[in-house]
């Protein structure tokens, strides 16, 4: 569906996108993840035509962005970071200047919004200002005009990014009967656990792909070269600093009482009690949990980092 | 008709019928403009704060003071006892203007020597003083003919010599309001199209609402045309107003056609349009917009012939304001509506507006076009 082929966006002295080259397939669900400044919305912008590359190609559907950027426009649906509707204007207003905007036959439309307000929930909101819905009730809105054109292609740059987790759930069930028409989706999120309901994963860091795979692939254990270990302290922090710098820990994190530490192999974990014990720290015997996709790119993040 | 067209159109109409508060400065902003042009800015001088120092004290010098009064230029303020009473006054701005007969007036008079009388006026507002300059000498000069007739027993018009009848056409009574109002208009229309275009394009992207509209079939040029036809309305709207309030406060003559008036108009539009896509291409947000606008009217306004004449202006000076388009709309404007000429005495306006709007709108668009990326 998605063809990007050595692309590469520079603003004046950032380069935002380095020689990415990546493969969307039709009818998948692909995530796109990395941390702030990655170079995920670029990456986006450019699929849309809302920018054109510094080099390499990008195709959609077969066809290059550059060459018929009209044509692709009507493949895709853009949905950006930013609510990007207009809040003075109702939401039904904004759903019908959108109609307008891509020709949609005035036979059908009634019928289509009406499926459209009915999809996103959004019915009985039909009359209130954009600017008066709530956040989740903007992104759906924003889905739906996205979606007014029929595009075998929805684009969506962190579209749950503060939204309350009701609204995301409900969001993501909207993307899932979206994505059982058959339609092909990119989103672009920071949140590691939509990621894992991708078909396909990208991470990318500092304008690079550094991984691109299956969830399940990525969070593989072996595959990673680690072990996660966890155990519970009441000084999680403080059990974490006492064991950081300790011979084969590749990352430590605390979460609340949970001390989580991926290490080169389990055998390393046997010394850490007497560390502990030592400073006065209580902790419970650490043990092998599944690794998870955010301990993996951890460890990718980190070693990419000393590079 | 382009049904896109037509869906941004109505869409910019939503906007400016949401924001009541931008609405009403649209329609308020014309006559708060035209009141005080109208009043204000004039440079009619009635009725100077004048002081009289009259060391004579005779029928004589009582006469001539009367004669100062009755042109209707000079209100005798304060009569004082010494020149440096004179001097305070002026100094003080009480007074705009002086005169001062010595004593022995009378006397020269009776004995058929030349009798002198000093005017003194405040030079600091040089219309002002050029104007009393004038009716200083004008009004001394008709009543010394006065006297010299009286002594004589004559009627000097009936001996011969120049008579100069100056006839004022277009503005007979020389009301400035006559000459500002016009121009109200043409500045109005350039705010109003030049501004809120700007602004309704910046917003746009200070909202982010752009990102959207780019991956549409919108095209630039649909894009721009669409925002623009709503403010060309209202600006037409508002010429018409302050047409309107101007023969009803001002009774400023209308003498040429009004269709003439906005059909030309329409293209000076496309200049200030294509100013505001300028603007808009270089601001990122509504306040840069507003800030940016402002810094191209003003030097347009003075360099239009505004409020001065572009005569007076140092040759570079005039030779800059052959680039603004407000100078040529404003040799259409005041010579529609006050010498009520046509089409053909106006070609030179117009063939400089023909040639400056598609050049400044292509321009625009194309640096508009480029800032979308």
């Amino acid at each position: 569906m998605i063809s990007l082929r050595n692309l590469t966006k520079q603003f004046d002295t950032l380069t935002a996108v380095n020689n990415l080259t990546l493969d969307v397939n039709a009818g998948e669900v692909f995530g796109l993840i990395g941390p702030d400044g990655a170079g995920k919305t670029t990456t986006l912008r450019v699929i849309s035509t809302a920018m054109n590359p510094t080099r390499g190609r990008v195709s959609v559907g077969g066809v290059d962005t550059q060459r018929d950027p009209e044509a692709i426009k009507r493949m895709i649906g853009y949905m950006p970071q930013r609510f990007a509707l207009y809040p003075d204007l109702t939401v039904i207003e904004n759903l019908n200047f959108f109609a307008d905007v891509f020709g949609a036959p005035r036979a059908q439309r009634t019928e289509l919004i009406a499926r459209l307000l009915d999809f996103a929930r959004l019915t009985e909101f039909q009359t209130r200002l954009a600017r008066n819905l709530s956040g989740g009730m903007q992104k759906k809105l924003a889905l739906a005009a996205a979606l007014m054109h029929r595009p075998r292609l929805l684009l969506l740059d962190e579209p749950t990014t503060g939204v309350d987790p009701i609204s995301r759930r409900e969001f993501w069930d909207l993307l899932t009967e979206i994505h059982l028409e058959g339609v092909t989706i990119v989103i672009a999120t920071p949140y590691l656990d939509e990621a894992e309901r991708c078909a396909r994963v990208g991470l990318m860091f500092r304008g690079e792909l550094i991984a691109c795979d299956a969830p399940n692939v990525l969070r593989d254990a072996r595959r990673i070269g680690a072990v996660v270990l966890e155990a519970r302290s009441a000084q999680a922090i403080a059990a974490r600093q006492a064991i950081e710098a300790r011979p084969g820990v590749l990352a430590a994190s605390a979460h609340g009482d949970v001390l989580r530490v991926l290490a080169d192999r389990a055998e390393r974990a046997t010394e850490w009690p007497s560390v502990w014990q030592a400073r006065g720290i209580a902790a419970s015997t650490p043990r092998e949990v599944r690794a998870r996709l955010e301990d993996a790119f951890v460890l990718m993040l980190s070693k990419f980092d000393r590079i | 008709m382009n049904s896109r067209l037509v869906s941004i159109i109505r869409k910019e109409f939503i906007h400016i019928i949401r924001d009541p508060r931008t609405l009403a400065i649209m329609f308020v902003i014309p006559i708060i403009q035209l009141i005080l042009l109208g009043y204000a800015a004039t440079t009619d001088i009635r009725r100077l704060n004048t002081a009289v120092y009259d060391a004579d004290h005779t029928s004589s010098s009582r006469q001539l003071t009367e004669a100062y009064r009755a042109s209707d230029y000079f209100a005798i303020r304060y009569y004082v006892q010494s020149e440096e009473e004179l001097a305070r006054l002026l100094d003080g701005g009480q007074a705009r203007a002086a005169i001062i007969i010595p004593a022995g007036y009378a006397d020269n008079l009776a004995k058929g020597a030349p009798a002198q009388v000093a005017v003194i006026i405040d030079g600091s507002d040089p219309a002002v003083a050029s104007t009393a300059f004038a009716a200083a000498q004008s009004v001394g000069q008709a009543h010394s003919i006065q006297i010299i007739q009286q002594r004589l027993g004559i009627d000097v018009t009936k001996i011969g010599g120049i008579e100069v009848r100056p006839r004022v056409w277009y503005n007979p009574e020389l009301r400035s309001s006559n000459y500002m109002i016009p121009a109200v208009m043409g500045m109005i229309l350039q705010f109003l199209t030049q501004l809120f275009t700007a602004l309704a394009i910046v917003r746009e992207r200070e909202q982010g609402t752009i990102e959207q509209l780019v991956v549409t079939p919108i095209k630039a040029w649909e894009l721009v045309v669409g925002k623009v036809v709503p403010y060309i309305g209202i600006a037409f709207f508002d010429l018409l107003e302050v047409l309107f309030l101007g023969v009803l406060l001002f009774d400023v003559p209308i003498r040429g056609s009004i269709l003439l008036l906005l059909t030309l108009s329409l293209l000076f539009l496309l200049t200030t349009l294509g100013l505001g896509l300028f603007v808009s291409s270089v601001a990122r947000t509504q306040q840069e917009a507003m800030f940016l606008s402002f810094l191209v009217m003003l030097p347009a306004i003075f360099l239009a012939g505004f409020f001065f004449p572009l005569e007076a202006m140092p040759a570079w000076l005039q030779a800059i304001s052959y680039f603004v388009p407000l100078r040529y709309m404003l040799i259409i404007l005041r010579g529609i509506i006050l010498k009520g000429i046509g089409f053909g005495s106006l070609t030179e306006p117009v063939i400089a507006l023909a040639i400056l709007g598609p050049l400044i709108f292509t321009a625009a668009s194309l640096r508009f076009r480029k800032s979308l990326e």
